[in-house]
């Protein structure tokens, strides 16, 4: 086989890895923090189960809904597909799709989804549906530089916004994991998926007050095959910024160094393991933080882009 | 010494003061007392880190009694001082006042950052012969300038006294970079006014906290005399 073919089919084996898995990241989620609080809690496979179940209903739209109410989960779908074409998700060496978009991209690809979500809100007549729409908004427009300055900063360190790049400046030795500017981006990047994931302190995700929903009422509108997919794709965006955060930027060891089939299902486990290890301490945050008031959102989101600051500050002066 | 060992301690260090800035940060966003309190061990247990970074790779029994002492004084005895005095009703879960918005307060620490820096530079130029100088001594300088102004922008008592202690703790993250054969004297003295401090702060604000009903000293404003 030639190494571009293999290159090939293992950039498709890291789509299958997210597509499978992704619903069991958030089922494990799930349970853990029900755990935390001394609940039983659902069983870890209850997001496929509710997906399988969504599947086989039928679907209802408003009539007020256009074409966009219904493209919108299949761009949410496929988008965190892409960006995981662009990312170390098993191998450490860059794959097929790997120098055809940099992080930005990725980025971009996270953000085209979002945007076409928050349209599909606003189609229906739904009173909710645009609340969340425009709540999502402008939890996005404060995020949004901070994506920018993680990226900066991030870049800066590695000279690439390239996710292959990046991960193998960070795994050069323990000193460079290490440095100030890469804690300050580490923690800056986690309250950004924080945020980005409607989780606790921005969203609460077990919420059932549509009021109260950020990030949750935009799905409230969808059923059938429209829900199914919202939810995976949910599940998916989760996963690839976790990946994103555990491959690239905290623990950018366990990938695959060969090419050889078995080192690179040998890093499966590997990758699920770091996983679960930042899904506990995500349990942990959700457990032992409050929701913040939705005008509070921006104080949290500013802090993430002045700790930003603070790692680009650093890099810049060569503090250390 | 070892030109690798010091890269690695070098880097170490760098990641506590990182911690360290971000737990001063911490301090001035913080809403809730109990929170503030978190943080300042945290504070604290980041310059006995560092303490104990410098001491190791400098081969400084001095430092190692630094740590020890600051292990002590402000991670365990300070916050158990500061519980004690002002009494649990002060960390109930509340929120605290702040004279200026949190997203301003922010930026203006950022700022405050980047002044530390400039102060700063001109003397870690002056001392090349000290390897961690330019670490220690720039988020020595950071931790000071936001002491100074978590006093002035928080309006409860014991958060203002947080801000000191920060204040205090930054100075001593700089000067262990550059002195590091302080007599023991000297640093056992340096180490034990700081509790002697919180004692006699936490005290007052006791008393504050008697006569007013609260230790929220913003409101005390209203008891100025007017003109």
């Amino acid at each position: 086989m030639s190494p571009l073919v293999q290159h090939l089919i293992a950039n498709l084996v890291q789509v299958a890895f997210l597509v499978v898995f992704a619903p069991l990241v958030s089922g494990v989620l799930a349970r853990i923090e029900e755990m935390i609080q001394g609940k039983h809690g659902p069983s870890i496979l209850q997001p496929y189960r509710d997906i399988a179940k969504f599947f086989a209903k039928d679907e209802v739209v408003s009539e007020e809904a256009s074409w966009v109410f219904r493209f919108a989960p299949f761009i949410a779908f496929v988008m965190p597909v892409f960006v995981v074409l662009l990312i170390p998700a098993l191998t450490a060496y860059p794959l097929f799709f790997a120098f055809m978009g940099d992080m930005v991209a990725a980025g971009f690809f996270l953000a085209l989804g979002g945007f076409f979500v928050a349209l599909a809100a606003m189609d229906t007549g739904n009173a909710y549906g645009p609340i969340g729409a425009s709540r999502t908004r402008m939890v996005g427009f404060l995020s949004e530089p901070v994506f920018i300055m993680v990226f900066f900063s991030v870049s800066y360190v590695a000279n690439s916004t390239i996710p292959y790049a990046v991960n193998a400046a960070w795994a050069q030795s323990w000193a460079t994991m290490l440095e100030p500017a890469h804690l300050l981006v580490l923690v800056a990047f986690l309250m950004l998926v924080i945020a980005e994931n409607d989780r606790i302190p921005v969203d609460s995700p077990s919420g059932k007050v549509e009021i109260a929903m950020i990030g949750h009422s935009k799905n409230l509108e969808y059923s059938g095959r429209g829900a199914a997919l919202m939810k995976w794709a949910g599940t998916m965006k989760l996963m690839v910024l976790i990946i994103i955060f555990v491959n690239v930027l905290v623990t950018p060891w366990g990938l695959a160094a060969t090419t050889h089939w078995g080192d690179i299902f040998l890093s499966l486990p590997k990758v699920l393991g770091k996983i679960l290890l930042f899904l506990l301490g995500l349990a942990v945050i959700e457990a032992s933080l409050a929701k913040l008031r939705l005008f509070r959102i921006s104080e949290f989101l500013a802090s993430a882009f002045v700790i930003c600051l603070f790692a680009m500050s650093v890099r810049l002066v060569n503090l250390a | 010494m070892n030109p690798h060992v010091l890269e690695v301690a070098r880097a170490l260090d760098g990641f506590v003061a990182a911690i360290f800035v971000l737990a001063g940060l911490g301090i001035i966003m913080a809403r809730q007392m109990r929170g503030t309190l978190y943080l300042f061990i945290l504070h604290s247990l980041m310059l006995t880190a560092s303490a104990v970074v410098l001491g190791v790779t400098l081969d400084s029994i001095h430092l190692g009694l630094v740590a020890v002492i600051t292990f002590f004084t402000k991670v365990l005895a300070v916050p158990l001082v500061l519980v004690w005095t002002t009494g649990s009703s002060a960390y109930q879960r509340r929120e605290v006042e702040q004279v200026l918005s949190i997203p301003f307060s922010i930026l203006i620490a950022a700022g405050l950052a980047l002044v530390a820096w400039v102060v700063t530079n001109p003397l870690i130029n002056a001392i090349p012969d000290h390897p961690f100088a330019a670490i220690n001594l720039t988020t020595g300088m950071m931790a000071v300038f936001f002491g100074a102004f978590t006093v002035a922008v928080r309006r409860e008592g014991v958060a203002q006294l947080m801000g000191l202690f920060v204040m205090e703790s930054g100075a001593f993250f700089a000067s262990i970079s550059i002195v590091n054969d302080l007599t023991i004297i000297a640093e056992i003295a340096a180490a034990v006014d700081v509790p002697i401090a919180a004692l006699v702060i936490g005290l007052l604000i006791r008393n504050v906290h008697k006569l007013t009903g609260g230790t929220r000293v913003g409101s005390m404003a209203e008891l100025r005399e007017r003109h």
